[in-house]
């Protein structure tokens, strides 16, 4: 560990907040209908998720060998060009969890590690045939796979129990709902966290401080499961929010049998090798219990908007980590600089969050993005950052108390701290306007 | 470009039969739940035994459990 160079301690830092992020912006994924329906509390959920996530993290041996499964040519990559890629995904997961839209982690590393890598060793470096094959495609496929299965799931159920005591069945349905919630967050932990643990451990060689083929010291991955376990812990409430009430409105049949879909399709699609994405398999298993319900209903335009954001992961996240590795390769002034930006930008993004906040206490209100909600992200929010963000913030609960609300110089303070940090992604903006052909 | 239709296929399928058959075998399950309670009620009024619909709701649980377990050992492998 004595030759870890600043450079190398600050990759594996930056790894470690990008597995923060991930297992913050995930809990949805496993928590958000069993929130939702109330089979178990805020608290209890994200706890047990946490735990989950952490134990997933110490399961499996197989650390993932390649960051990027093969979609850039990772010889030679260079340590700042993960950097450069971990800090795109970053910014591209909180900027996501701020509007309070799902959307898929891995495709923002990749997306990030694209942006790098073409900045870094031009678009050859890039296989553009597995973007299409592992994120495009799965993209498309993922909710279609999960939604219909939960659609017929959801049918099914309501089928047969529909002559048993609601009130009986809601107990078991919990109890169903709760099983596939916890193995959908330890199929999450495992793969995951070991994706970070591949990250580090891919740095530690490139750095010369393991052997190439060795595998992650201990230190690495547990470090990796309790970074994402406590970013699982404090919960991505407004992500959460999304999902369990933004989409549709479920009732504990419909949790249970999207829940279901949704373990299922994750374990299936890592078991026989066409991996799809966790958060697009869950959103898509959500609408699709949605629509199986007679009389239910998917909120279109919140399900329009995270599809926007899926379909700009990859640009949004590719941009910003183009222009971090454009100043990344200035040499160390250069990184300073990108570490600076990111630390300001994610203090800008949790600043404005505090505006309209969306804890466990109020997670599952019923007010949902009111008009007045609606407007005011979208005021403040530059429009630059307004350029790689689907519009209004929607989902975000319009519980704000009025001491918020009163807090007009509060306000301003904002509107003038988001003012560099916008710039720099107005750069990122201008600069390459193209690579979103990618 | 090589796109594995044969796997994504296979995915959709199996994932869409487990899902089904598992959420149905589930319901199954609650619902023989219930209706085990609901004649219980009705025995004290001098109705019939609940044993079948008891042990097909444990029946019920228990290939959901197996289905749970080899989850667990697929995420394990």
């Amino acid at each position: 560990m004595e030759h870890i160079t600043l450079l190398l301690g600050i990759v594996i830092v930056t790894a470690l907040v990008f597995d923060f992020t991930n297992g913050f912006h995930d809990t949805a994924n496993a928590m958000a209908t069993t929130i939702s329906t109330g089979a178990l509390k805020p608290k209890t959920a994200v706890a047990m998720s946490a735990v989950l996530n952490l134990v997933g993290a110490f399961l499996s041996v197989e650390v993932a060998k390649t960051i990027s499964g093969g979609i850039i040519n990772e010889d030679g990559l260079k340590t700042e060009v993960i950097f450069a890629a971990l800090v795109g995904a970053i910014l591209w997961n909180l900027l996501t969890w701020l509007v309070g839209l799902p959307s898929s982690s891995s495709h923002a590393l990749f997306g990030g590690l694209i942006g790098a890598a073409v900045m870094s060793m031009g678009w050859s470096s890039v296989n553009g045939g597995t973007v299409v094959t592992k994120v495009l495609l799965p993209a498309v496929a993922a909710p279609l796979v999960a939604g219909i299965a939960a659609t017929l799931a959801t049918r099914l159920t309501y089928k047969i129990s529909s002559r048993a005591d609601e009130k009986a069945t809601s107990k078991g349905y919990r109890a169903g709902q709760i099983a596939s919630a916890g193995l959908v967050s330890l199929a999450h932990g495992t793969n995951d966290a070991q994706k970070t643990m591949g990250i580090i451990t891919l740095a530690l060689i490139t750095g010369g401080v393991l052997n190439p083929g060795a595998n992650p010291p201990m230190w690495v991955i547990v470090s990796a499961g309790v970074a994402i376990a406590l970013g699982t812990y404090l919960g991505g409430w407004r992500i959460i929010r999304t999902m369990g009430k933004g989409l549709t409105e479920l009732a504990p049949p419909q949790g249970f049998a999207a829940q279901t879909s949704a373990a299922t399709a994750i374990l299936t699609s890592s078991h026989i090798g066409f991996s799809l994405s966790t958060t697009q398999v869950c959103s898509g298993a959500v609408m699709g219990a949605g629509l199986g319900r007679k009389g239910g209903v998917v909120r279109w335009s919140t399900a329009t908007r995270m599809f926007v954001a899926w379909g700009l992961t990859l640009p949004a996240a590719g941009l910003v980590g183009a222009g971090a590795e454009l100043l990344t390769k200035q040499g160390t002034w250069g990184i300073a600089t990108t570490a600076a930006l990111l630390i300001g930008g994610s203090a800008v993004i949790w600043s404005l969050s505090r505006r309209q906040p969306v804890d466990h206490t109020n997670v599952t209100d019923d007010k949902i993005g009111t008009p007045g909600a609606d407007a005011e992200p979208a005021g403040v929010v530059t429009t630059a950052i307004a350029a790689v963000t689907p519009p209004p913030a929607g989902p975000v609960a319009a519980t704000a108390t009025p001491s918020e609300d009163t807090d007009a110089t509060g306000t301003t303070d904002v509107r003038m701290t988001i003012s560099p940090a916008s710039a720099a992604s107005a750069t990122a903006t201008a600069d390459a306007a193209r690579p979103a052909t990618v | 470009m090589k796109i594995d239709w044969a796997a994504l296929g296979s995915v959709f399928g199996v994932s869409l039969a487990v899902t089904v058959a598992l959420v149905g075998v589930f319901t199954l399950g609650i619902v023989g739940l219930s209706k085990q309670e609901q004649a219980r009620e009705a025995r004290a009024a001098g109705g019939t035994a609940a044993l079948p619909a008891r042990v097909g709701a444990y029946a019920c649980f228990a290939l959901c459990a197996a289905a749970v377990a080899y989850g667990i050992s697929l995420i394990v492998a």
